[in-house]
């Protein structure tokens, strides 16, 4: 590195203001440029005399991801510096605070809490969409959109799954942040997305409690006990926190990766759904567990070398989808409704951890008062909800992988493209009735889905003839 | 500019021409070949044709160590290499002979290197299989990017600000960005006698614009080449790599 960053420093267009943030790795700048009017910031990594190996390399990480990845949830790159003048990454620049401000003020009241989760899970969700893995999730590396959503940051120890991992051999401690770093992390792993599932989970937790699930180790050594040490339940620090948080937390904390959510999408998922949360004897819990439990897990766990990765980001996103089923539950489409389910039940053979999200849609008429009661005094939402259930008993899925929505709608393909954009879901199975003169004109729901929903969209259809037996 | 770069064509005309076949589809500015036009293949006189009108065309060629043997009794090639030649020599005019004789053995473009084998001594033809060898290659050029053949194996090496080499795994078929604050070598994968299990013919482009390198694999029809290799009388076990890909 040839020129060091300071206030008026001019380059490549460039001109640096005021400095923002110093950090251990980089210091943060306020820049201008006369063909930019985007408000940026410039990150300049501090590169020491001499050997600076992980700063340098974890820089030359970040200018590889970062230029490949869009959307709201990451900054905007509007420029890179040649490490043969001065070595930068030129970002817009989001107003505000990172996520450290709030995690100050925690435990932050419920209402709170469940946005501010359900945006950091969106964010990550996203990112990963995008085959990065983060690696490094703590507060200080969330910013905040005026618009709300979260801004990941501070790629220097992330990995895309379709890029050479430049820090895969380089070092030999394992990199992350203390407090939030998942034990295959520990162990060496850089390639399991639900490590960075973990880090969520041990923020959330923060977040409800106000206390970190494994404290703050200051040794590396303080990092390898959550192999086997349990955080104490959430609710034994703050009773009033509902049971299905805790479930949701302490699934994301598992040790082993395979008993946690597999994707981030299923995660945000049931933070948005807690009522449909299965709790067990994990949301239940008062006290960690005993010293009995402890030992028994120490005897295994400090032999053990590592955790199974996924293949692949992209084989793991797969793996565990979101589908949505669109069942239409009238009497004369039971032989639709059955082909349906048998459409589901297969394509479960091949996705084993897929979620379903089971949808009926009630059509509302647009002007008036709904007739919601029939004459029996049976609300129709409630009884919907019941056929849901029994239509889907035969998936014989366990009740935390699926899920039963009825939504009200005058407009029933609007509300099924909606929920699957709300939910992140992969793709929507549904059925189409049959052909008929109105639906020709008029256009089907199934084809206004297959146009304008954001995912895949399959469409069962009965052979010509059986429609009518 | 895109460059698709070739090497290692041995003289397989099935697979150069699917190699060829693909490469139209995607807007390349100019072909880029690493040498060894001819050797092991069944269609030498074919293969060297297509190339010499390629570079008319403006396409660049170095010269391999095959090549090379066909106007030098080379005893650097083994026993199978030197059949193949020997088998190749009376097929070839004095045109293809003099076009083969004639390449250069390595070429500058910008900051680009072309060479068949190690860029510190070309004309030995050794082997950049390990991160040792590729310093050597890095060690005797100040170009930034080093593209070569002869392995038959892809194969992607960077090199670091403080200087160590490390071989980087990279993904078929997509773009990776061979960033500036280090220098590359790629071993481009062979178009007409793979050697890495796919039996399959190898090139890659590299965006100039966008800086970034895609290892390509091609299908292309094996059995007629094998075939071919069977009805020329060329060494049983050249078809049998063919076949396997190894």
């Amino acid at each position: 590195m040839r020129v060091r960053p300071t206030e008026g420093l001019q380059i490549d267009g460039f001109t640096l203001g005021a400095q923002l943030h110093k950090g251990g790795f980089a210091t943060v700048w306020d820049v201008t440029h006369p063909d930019h009017t985007l408000p940026m910031v410039m990150k300049v990594p501090t590169i020491l005399d001499g050997d600076d190996a992980p700063t340098i390399v974890g820089f030359e990480v970040e200018q590889m991801i970062m230029p490949r990845l869009s959307g709201v949830h990451v900054p905007k790159v509007v420029a890179i510096g040649d490490f043969a003048v001065m070595p930068y990454i030129v970002t817009e620049r989001i107003p505000g605070d990172s996520l450290l401000a709030t995690f100050t003020r925690a435990p932050l009241p419920m209402s709170d809490l469940l946005e501010v989760m359900a945006r950091m899970a969106a964010a990550v969700h996203d990112l990963h969409r995008q085959h990065v893995l983060h690696l490094d999730l703590k507060p200080a590396n969330f910013l905040q959109r005026p618009s709300g959503e979260m801004v990941l940051v501070d790629f220097g120890l992330s990995r895309h799954d379709q890029l050479p991992d430049l820090l895969a051999e380089e070092f030999t401690i394992p990199m992350g942040t203390f407090p939030y770093i998942a034990p295959e992390q520990y162990l060496r792993s850089r390639d399991d997305p639900r490590s960075d599932l973990f880090a969520l989970g041990a923020m959330i937790y923060e977040l409800a409690t106000g206390k970190m699930p494994f404290g703050a180790p200051d040794k590396l050594k303080g990092v390898r006990k959550r192999l086997w040490r349990d955080p104490v339940p959430p609710r034994a620090l703050r009773p009033e926190l509902p049971e299905w948080l805790q479930e949701i937390i302490l699934k994301a904390l598992e040790v082993d990766p395979a008993h946690r959510y597999q994707t981030a999408a299923q995660m945000v998922f049931d933070l948005t759904h807690p009522a449909q949360v299965k709790i067990t004897a994990r949301g239940r819990k008062l006290a960690a567990d005993g010293w009995r439990t402890v030992f028994a897990r120490w005897r295994v766990m400090r032999r053990v070398k590592g955790f199974a990765a996924p293949p692949s980001l992209s084989a793991q996103m797969d793996k565990a989808p979101i589908l949505m089923v669109a069942v239409d539950l009238s009497p004369d489409m039971e032989m639709l409704a059955s082909s349906l389910l048998r459409a589901v039940q297969r394509m479960l053979v091949i996705q084993p951890d897929a979620r379903v999200a089971c949808v009926n849609v009630i059509k509302t008429a647009r002007i008036g008062i709904d007739n919601i009661t029939d004459d029996d005094g049976t609300h129709l939402h409630v009884s919907r909800l019941v056929s849901l259930r029994a239509w889907a008993d035969a998936l014989d899925l366990p009740q935390e992988r699926l899920t039963f929505t009825v939504l009200e709608n005058p407009d029933p393909g609007t509300a099924i493209i909606d929920y699957a954009g709300h939910n992140n879901v992969d793709h929507i199975l549904m059925g189409a009735r049959g052909h008929s003169s109105t639906r020709r004109y008029l256009g089907s729901v199934s084809s206004q889905v297959v146009a304008e929903a954001p995912c895949s969209v399959t469409v069962i259809r009965l052979p010509e003839g059986r429609q009518a037996a | 500019m895109r460059l698709a770069i070739l090497t290692d064509i041995h003289a397989n005309r099935e697979a150069l021409a699917a190699v060829l076949a693909d490469l139209a589809q995607r807007q390349v500015g100019r072909i880029v070949i690493l040498g060894d036009i001819v050797g092991y293949g069944p269609d030498p006189v074919w293969c060297t044709e297509k190339v010499m009108s390629l570079v008319q065309a403006g396409a660049l060629c170095i010269m391999g160590n095959h090549d090379q043997a066909i106007g030098t009794a080379d005893d650097a090639l083994n026993i199978t290499a030197r059949r193949a030649i020997n088998w190749t020599r009376p097929l070839l005019d004095d045109g293809h002979r003099a076009f083969l004789a004639g390449l250069p053995m390595t070429a500058r473009m910008e900051d680009l290197l072309f060479v068949h084998a190690s860029a510190n001594a070309p004309e030995d033809w050794i082997y950049v299989t390990n991160e040792s060898r590729a310093l050597g290659a890095f060690r005797s050029t100040d170009a930034r990017l080093i593209f070569c053949g002869h392995v038959h194996q892809p194969a992607l090496m960077s090199h670091d600000l403080s200087g160590s080499v490390r071989a980087q795994r990279f993904p078929m078929g997509l773009p990776v960005p061979l960033i500036r604050s280090r220098r590359w070598l790629a071993v481009v994968g062979s178009v007409g006698q793979a050697r890495d299990g796919v039996a399959a013919a190898g090139y890659a482009l590299f965006d100039m614009a966008q800086n970034e390198l895609t290892f390509r694999r091609v299908p292309y029809n094996v059995a007629t080449t094998v075939a071919k290799v069977r009805a020329a009388g060329l060494p049983e076990s050249l078809a049998m790599r063919l076949q396997l890909g190894a």
